[in-house]
């Protein structure tokens, strides 16, 4: 089997003076989506940050498309192909949605049939292209931060809880999107809480508690165990729908 | 035309616009419609100040730099052309050795200071600004011998820029053409074109990543831009553009002095007119300059009017004293600020 797109050994992360991440390993394959689970302040979003450079990973070793990643900065591992749709969002506010699109476009202007085609994921961008995004609904807000990272083809897509505070209709939006996500060549690796969307969408699964993987496997098999579930995440998914 | 002119960047707001056209064909026609040596004065320094202003815009209001060393790059330009014209004798040759030194000092020093501080915190970069700043002044007023010191340098220009040449023997007008509305229109001509050229800036694509910075310096990066090396190059293009309004400045008083560059009132006049006419729009710039530069003229006389005409009133005639403009430019700000917080182009770009 090929090497994995992104793969984290023994990754240990602080802030300040707490050990958030306890050792991570994990791997991204080349192809799909790869879900990560965990109650909170398990140290999922920490794991996103770290892979993107926001925090300096103090010990271990992130791999990424065949090269060691760990020491280089953000806009670098920015520029090799990663993408990053933080949990707020990350969007500029005080500027358009134009803007915040055209920001994300490193290499020019956004080529047509790329904008049509975020335009049909996303018709509210269209709709509100010289809007300022800091006017936005939250459930647009999450449609323009993914569709900034994905303005230009990227290797490898990190989202933090794409469907939080989202309305149910919104969420089934959300999922017809990263559906047709995956059917380009960009990986995934997304960070979520909603089990109905991570099972809709994932096809692998890792789940974190205190800093570690505990549970790595597919998501259809850990959809289809409500024991597994229940022991990894403390919820059912009865009692979750 | 236009558009390409402003890079796309219109005034979005009918007000905005003739208030725009209003300072510009004020500007141009300074010369036959307010004669006299003193508006025309006033008008020239606008001139400067428009883009002396516009080029800290793109730190403070596009970039978000708070920047104090504004002044040094000013005054980097002016002793320039003042040392330059002094010690090397008033041709063209100098003058264009005396700008191009300055505008290469200016680069350094501000890609040095990028460097070195622009990755600090905001308040830490707006330190050591300030220090740089004052150690300029201090080497100004100290190195006598080539800066004049306290009292600064007069010297010549060009004779095509002298008061004492006559372009056309045949007054246009009423209006005398010498070199002196030679170096006016020099001045007015010089500072449009940078005007513009900063607006063509801050409207590329670099302008856009320097406006994601001010909006969140993290997400920038999270998008693969090296911040440091962005907001270093703005440091770079504001002090240029700084310098050359000091050049400008130093051709049209044909005299670089500390109070006209280098003083720390200057700077805090600069932050006023931004502030005033909003920051990270450009033609904020234009407006907070005229208004400010015309006030700082003017509002004493038009004191002087009302305090005649408030005579038997009680109390009126001494608060419109002439000597309490400053009370009034006081009360003048307060208001702007309390109602304008975007400045007067973000409130009338708001409509």
């Amino acid at each position: 089997m090929a090497e994995a797109l992104l793969a984290l050994a023994g990754v240990n992360t602080h802030i300040g003076q707490y050990h958030i991440l306890q050792g991570v390993d994990f791997e991204v394959p080349r192809a799909g989506l790869t879900m990560l689970l965990g109650r909170n302040g398990a140290g999922k979003t920490t794991t996103l940050r770290t892979v993107m450079g926001l925090w300096q990973a103090s010990a271990g070793a992130i791999r990424y498309d065949g090269a060691e990643i760990t020491r280089r900065t953000t806009p670098e591992r920015a520029r090799l192909g990663i993408a990053y749709v933080p949990e707020n969002m990350g969007i500029f506010a005080g500027l358009t949605v134009r803007e915040n699109l055209l920001l994300a476009a490193r290499s020019g202007p956004p080529e047509d049939r790329r904008l049509e085609w975020i335009f049909r994921l996303f018709p509210a961008m269209q709709k509100f292209w010289h809007a300022h995004a800091g006017n936005l609904s939250g459930g647009q807000k999450q449609m323009l931060a993914i569709a900034r990272a994905i303005v230009e083809p990227r290797r490898l897509l990190l989202v933090d809880e794409p469907t939080k505070g989202l309305a149910p209709s919104i969420i089934a939006n959300m999922i017809e999107a990263f559906r047709e996500l995956k059917r380009t060549e960009t990986s995934l690796l997304v960070v979520e809480q909603n089990f109905h969307f991570a099972r809709s969408v994932g096809d692998t699964v890792a789940v974190m508690d205190c800093g570690r993987i505990v549970h790595a496997g597919r998501m259809a098999d850990l959809a289809a165990d409500d024991s597994l579930q229940q022991k990894l995440l403390g919820l059912s998914l009865q009692a979750h729908q | 035309m236009l558009t390409t002119l402003l890079s796309g960047d219109l005034p979005r707001s009918r007000v905005l616009a003739v208030v725009l056209l209003a300072i510009l064909a004020g500007l141009v026609l300074a010369p036959f419609v307010f004669p006299g040596t003193r508006s025309l004065n006033v008008a020239a320094k606008v001139a400067v100040f428009v883009l002396l202003v516009a080029s800290y815009d793109l730190l403070l209001g596009y970039t978000g730099i708070v920047s104090f060393a504004h002044t040094m790059f000013f005054g980097i330009g002016g002793y320039g052309v003042g040392i330059a014209m002094a010690k090397l004798g008033a041709g063209w040759v100098s003058l264009a050795l005396g700008i191009a030194l300055a505008l290469s000092l200016s680069a350094a020093l501000a890609l040095a200071i990028g460097l070195l501080s622009l990755r600090v915190r905001a308040i830490f970069f707006a330190m050591i600004t300030l220090a740089v700043a004052s150690f300029f002044q201090i080497l100004a007023s100290q190195l006598s011998g080539f800066t004049g010191g306290e009292d600064g340098i007069t010297y010549k220009l060009p004779d095509l820029l002298l008061p004492g040449t006559k372009l056309v023997e045949m007054p246009l007008l009423g209006v005398e053409l010498n070199g002196r509305l030679a170096s006016y229109y020099l001045v007015v001509l010089a500072a449009l074109a940078c005007f513009l050229a900063l607006l063509r800036v801050v409207n590329s694509p670099f302008g856009r990543v320097l406006l994601s910075i001010r909006e969140n310096e993290f997400r920038s990066e999270a998008l693969g831009y090296r911040t440091v090396t962005y907001r270093t190059a703005a440091n770079c293009i504001g002090a240029l553009g700084a310098t050359l309004a000091g050049v400008l400045y130093a051709i049209w008083l044909r005299y670089t002095g500390p109070d006209t560059t280098l003083s720390f009132n200057i700077m805090i006049d600069i932050l006023l007119m931004v502030v005033i006419g909003g920051m990270g729009t450009m033609y904020g710039a234009a407006v907070g300059a005229t208004i400010f530069v015309v006030a700082q003229n003017y509002l004493q006389d038009l004191m002087a009017l009302a305090s005649a005409a408030a005579k038997g009133v009680p109390l009126l005639p001494g608060l419109l004293h002439p000597d309490r403009w400053l009370l009034w430019l006081g009360v003048l700000f307060i208001v702007c600020v309390y109602y304008f917080p975007t400045g007067i182009v973000g409130k009338l770009r708001a409509k």
